[in-house]
């Protein structure tokens, strides 16, 4: 009896945490469908009446340029970062697991320990750098970030599958006269496709959030990705078309979640990898 | 026959050679991009705190940069005090709800996967702006909290304009996104032997005795790693800050970030905004020693490491 009473409170703790913690972003999908005079009014979670205004008004206008710009923007930022990342992060990631030089040690400390490097400190020259390089009001500074490998997570969630193949594997394709750059691409990456998904995943989801280094490197309101493009939006105190807004945000966030719902399990897999084996 | 082993041997030799140099080319990318993009602004940001640089014209100043931050900069103490203040209650906050969360999700037999996608959720949508203006709009004056509040009779506050709450409810964002830590618990409390609880369980220990005699020792090691990334990340925040309440009221939210962001892009005081992150980098160092001379109290370390 005791047991049963415990389990039940424990079903009803953790339901009303959920409760907690689900309910605005299930009130942002709802209040998107809702009319402007009514979000703000009316505390019940579904529209009393159902509407299509916020995404048709926000659609076509927040700030002056239609939201598919901004979509547009954010995928062309987002893809070539993530295809880049992926292909960065294995190759340098199998260099540290899978051979043997001097100074390996040293290099990975030095590769670890960036994870732990403030951005702050690095922030302005690099922004500098970009500057010289004429590569501002453009999305190249995502791109050589990404084809440099510039964020280790992603290296090391990587060095710690390869470690976890059996070196086995290597050997006999290798005393078969496999080459290294053939070991890594026939028998490294399809047993590793789990983790490079996770990566690829992560870094999708990171680079379409991100506002910070758009807000550094790009200026022009054409070249928006979606953040900058939402902030456009709420930037402007006088604004009262709160359900537009709203129904942007639903849209900035719905691949994200989409995403997220679909491969759950990638989110999973790559954080506690890198968080465990530390 | 022994010719061709040698032979064979040779060959052997030959590709370990080549072996030991492609080493290097593997990583290549990563260690142009780390002398590049990573150790050169680095070296160079050290030396641009001891400049007066706009972008245009570098002057030599020596430590001036430094003593007019300690000496007259009101921003600056004002800045540092509220990041302290934020990172020192947010990052408890946030490492004990992932916790709480994790251990009662570990003993559900069942729905939990649905449960794990609800607590996940907020923390992979990450710093997106959508959530920035989500969070106004439960916070402020005729937003979604006061009128939840007001459906049960309770006239709330104005959370995001009274300089006394405003930090506060500030806090419940990373609190609300403790997803990460929490899956990292999740994955660590599966490997807590069952044996060990299920034997302290018959020698009579309660939960709470099981959980900080054996679980809690068994998992410290991830608890101390996710408080110190927590600790760097959070104490480097910006991006709610700077969407939801510009630092404002009465400047109750001009986090660190916040004024080092305004000295360097808006003001273009390239040498004090160094001198300024500098500052900040030396404080995460100095936390970060202090955590590791605290966690021999109080992290375990199994034999097995």
């Amino acid at each position: 009896m005791r047991k049963k009473i415990n389990k039940l409170l424990l079903y009803v703790i953790i339901t009303i945490l959920a409760v907690i913690i689900g309910y605005p972003v299930m009130w942002l999908f709802f209040a998107s469908f809702k009319g402007n005079a009514e979000i703000f009014t009316s505390a019940s979670l579904l529209p009393e009446q159902f509407t299509l205004d916020g995404y048709l008004n926000g659609w076509k206008s927040i700030a002056a340029v239609p939201f598919s710009v901004f979509l547009i923007n954010s995928c062309k930022m987002v893809f070539p970062t993530v295809i880049l990342t992926v292909m960065s992060a294995s190759v340098v990631a199998y260099g540290f697991s899978r051979f043997e030089f001097k100074g390996k040690k040293l290099l990975f400390t030095m590769m670890i320990s960036t994870m732990m490097l403030p951005n702050t400190v690095i922030m302005i020259p690099r922004y500098i750098l970009f500057n010289d390089f004429g590569w501002l009001n453009s999305y190249v500074p995502f791109y050589v970030m990404a084809a440099m490998a510039t964020n280790p997570f992603f290296t090391y969630l990587l060095i710690q599958f390869f470690r976890g193949i059996p070196r086995e594997l290597d050997e006999a394709a290798y005393i078969d006269g496999a080459g290294k750059w053939r070991i890594f691409i026939q028998i490294i990456l399809p047993l590793s496709k789990a983790s490079l998904v996770s990566a690829a995943l992560f870094q999708t989801v990171w680079t379409w959030n991100d506002f910070f280094n758009p807000l550094l490197y790009i200026n022009r309101v054409t070249d928006y990705p979606v953040s900058l493009g939402l902030r456009l939006a709420i930037d402007a105190d006088s604004v009262v078309n709160w359900n537009s807004i709203v129904a942007m945000s639903c849209v900035s966030l719905m691949p994200i979640i989409v995403l997220f719902l679909l491969m759950q399990k990638y989110f999973v897999q790559g954080i506690a990898t890198t968080g465990l084996k530390s | 026959m022994h010719k061709m082993q040698e032979k064979q041997r040779y060959l052997m030799k030959k590709r370990h050679f080549k072996d030991k140099y492609q080493g290097y080319l593997y990583i290549s990318p990563w260690l142009i991009g780390f002398l590049i993009l990573t150790l050169y602004p680095f070296v160079v940001s050290f030396m641009y705190s001891f400049t007066d640089y706009d972008m245009f014209r570098m002057d030599f100043v020596g430590l001036k940069n430094y003593i007019d931050i300690f000496t007259t900069d009101n921003l600056f103490l004002l800045s540092l005090s509220k990041t302290i203040l934020y990172t020192v209650v947010s990052v408890p906050l946030k490492i004990s709800m992932a916790m709480l969360v994790a251990v009662l999700l570990n003993k559900l037999a069942r729905g939990r996967a649905v449960y794990y996608i609800i607590f996940y959720l907020p923390s992979v949508l990450g710093s997106s702006v959508a959530l920035a203006i989500l969070w106004k709009y439960i916070f402020k004056k005729d937003g979604l909290l006061n009128l939840l509040l007001e459906a049960v009779g309770i006239t709330g506050s104005n959370w995001l304009g009274d300089p006394k709450l405003v930090l506060y409810v500030m806090m419940l964002l990373p609190l609300w996104q403790m997803g990460a830590p929490m899956v990292i618990f999740l994955a660590a409390l599966k490997n807590v032997p069952a044996d060990l609880v299920e034997a302290a369980r018959i020698d009579g220990a309660g939960k709470i005795k099981i959980f900080f005699r054996i679980t809690f020792p068994i998992i410290s090691p991830i608890v101390f790693f996710n408080m110190l990334m927590q600790t760097i990340e959070i104490i480097q925040i910006f991006t709610p800050a700077y969407l939801i309440t510009k630092g404002g009221p009465m400047k109750e939210t001009y986090l660190y970030s916040l004024y080092l962001y305004d000295t360097a892009f808006r003001d273009s005081k390239i040498g004090y905004a160094s001198a300024l992150s500098w500052i900040l980098f030396t404080i995460i160092i100095g936390f970060t020693l202090v955590f590791f001379k605290l966690s021999n109290k109080w992290v375990f370390y199994g034999d097995e490491q």
